[in-house]
């Protein structure tokens, strides 16, 4: 479904992917794991359009989407969660999840308000509020809820975690595998390698730009150099 | 008597609110301030007396200075603030590129008008004065509050409610996430700059009428209180640059009709520094507004 070959990408100065490739297909969870500044925002970011490649290629369904700007890219139906819970912060829940159906374009949606709600109930009940008065967790739910609106064929989610109470965490994964279990396909990007293990099918790992290993996350949960770099602190 | 001066600075407000609400919502929406809504509101009412004097009807000069200065705003935001937008240089260098654009505006007014003041044709609109409770209301001013609370009741309504509006509000939140929603953020300004224009054109033109009098430097003295107006108001606050206009217009009026003349500006200032000390921000302003940093 997603096929990224041989993408390099860098900032002023800065080599930020070095070739990286990676494959997604309909209706996994592909996890990609790696310290802070190994490049996985940089890799959602070029993907989504934000960023301009240097070399290399990203297929999206049989179409080239690389040099698509953003909104063009949400349109073929690949939607980011941008890392920091990016909510419309001065705009109603509500609206934030109307805005999200601008990526629809001509698509028909997967998933309506009223499905966005059974996914997030407590959407429902704080849809009249201000999306900065609520809670981090809340505002993670409103962001995936937002990109369910845009009809997702591929979920990007930049870091989910960052920053939520483990309560919060166990809600907002539970809701990501009812996501999968309705047949989405979704791109994880973590640093908390356990949690990306356990609730992916596959995992790529990232360090300084390159993919240094990818298997089946179960497998990788198993091996000893993940373990000992990744999960030891967990 | 206070009940005719309130009239007549209901008035006044209207016109200051038609504005300012396009210097507001285009600061709110990138951050910048357009130097050149001063010469677009100038050009609004230049198209509408030239329509007149060439013989066509008031609407139509009305409809033509809408659409003219809603057309030259967004020229300006392509000429003067996209490109330098992807250097990243907007704050400031906007502000340059868009003197150097109301320059380039007024002076090309100046030549077309020959430095001259020009006035509508007598009667270009009916001279009839109503009575009622002891007050005088010309037709004239009725129909610019008339003008000024539609057009501000229109605006508001696409802004809070239409998917138009929610998607510029989107994208003066954090254009960053509005663009992985799907939101094209140039269409966004440019048609934001197009309604910024046209109401500024529109209050040109009601303000040609009411004084009669139409001048290739008449934008000044509006971009001045404008600026009063956003920073009392709370930069980039809209209901905040309302009720902002309507203190300057009331303040203005009053202190015109009961003080000695050439204390007016004074004491406005001197208004907006005291509301200032209370409320840094403005008096709806939010506690970033001040800050010309982007929040992004
Ligand atoms: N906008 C940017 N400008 C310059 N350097 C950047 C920018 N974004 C990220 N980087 C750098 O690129 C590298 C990869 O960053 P990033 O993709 O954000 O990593 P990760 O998401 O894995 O933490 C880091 O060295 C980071 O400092
Ligand atoms: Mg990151």
């Amino acid at each position: 479904m997603l096929e990224v070959r041989d993408l390099r990408v860098h900032y002023s100065g800065i080599q930020a992917l070095r070739g990286v490739s990676l494959d997604v297909r309909k209706g996994e969870t592909v996890a990609l794991i790696g310290p802070n500044g190994a490049g996985k925002s940089s890799l959602l970011n070029t993907i989504s359009g934000l960023v301009a490649k240097d070399t290399g290629a990203i297929t999206f369904e049989g179409q080239r989407i690389d040099g698509l700007a953003p909104w063009s890219v949400t349109k073929a139906g690949i939607l980011q969660v941008p890392e920091g819970r990016q909510v419309f912060a001065e705009m109603t829940v509500l609206e934030n999840l109307q805005v999200g159906e601008t990526a629809l374009a001509e698509r028909a949606p997967t998933y309506g308000l009223e499905d966005v709600y059974k996914v997030f109930p407590i959407l429902r009940e704080r849809r009249d509020q201000r999306a900065g008065s609520l809670s981090g967790g809340q505002q993670q739910m409103l962001v995936i809820g937002r990109a369910l609106m845009g009809g997702p064929r591929l979920l990007l989610l930049d870091e989910p975690s960052l920053g939520l109470a483990p309560v919060i965490i166990a809600q907002v994964f539970e809701a990501l595998a009812e996501l999968k279990a309705q047949g989405l396909t979704i791109l994880l990007v973590e640093q908390n390698a356990h949690l990306a293990l356990t609730s992916s099918d596959r995992a790529y790992v990232i360090e300084q730009g390159k993919i240094v290993k990818s298997d089946e996350s179960r497998s990788l949960a198993t091996d000893p150099e993940v373990t000992a770099l990744y999960l030891g602190q967990d | 008597m206070l009940a005719q001066q309130l009239l007549n600075g209901l008035v006044v407000s209207g016109v200051y609110a038609l504005f300012s609400l396009g210097f507001t919502l285009v600061f709110g929406i990138q951050r910048i301030l357009n130097l050149a809504h001063g010469a677009i509101f100038m050009t609004g009412a230049m198209v509408a007396y030239y329509t007149v004097s060439a013989g066509g009807p008031l609407w139509l000069g009305f409809v033509l200075a809408i659409l003219a200065s809603g057309i030259l705003s967004v020229i300006v935001e392509l000429v003067c603030f996209r490109r330098l937008r992807k250097t990243g240089d907007e704050e400031f260098g906007g502000i340059i590129s868009s003197i150097g654009a109301g320059l380039v505006i007024t002076t090309i007014a100046q030549q077309v008008s020959s430095t001259q003041i020009l006035r509508f044709p007598f009667e270009t609109f009916p001279v009839v004065i109503y009575r009622f409770w002891g007050l005088r209301v010309s037709m004239l001013q009725l129909f610019m509050a008339g003008a000024a609370i539609v057009l501000v009741l229109v605006l508001g309504y696409f802004i809070y409610r239409t998917s138009f509006g929610r998607r510029v509000r989107a994208v003066t939140d954090n254009e960053h996430a509005s663009m992985l929603m799907g939101i094209n953020p140039n269409m966004i300004y440019a048609q934001t700059y197009f309604v910024a224009g046209a109401l500024a054109g529109a209050a040109g033109v009601l303000v040609g009428l009411a004084f009669n009098s139409i001048s290739f430097v008449m934008g000044e003295p509006y971009l001045m209180f404008a600026f009063a107006i956003i920073i009392l108001g709370g930069l980039g606050s809209i209901p905040g640059a309302l009720l902002a206009s309507l203190v300057f217009g009331m303040v203005q009026t009053l202190t015109i009709a009961y003080l000695p003349s050439g204390l007016t500006d004074t004491i406005i200032f001197a208004a907006l520094f005291l509301i200032l000390l209370v409320r840094p921000n403005g008096i709806l302003g939010k506690d970033d507004a001040g800050s010309l940093r982007g929040r992004r």
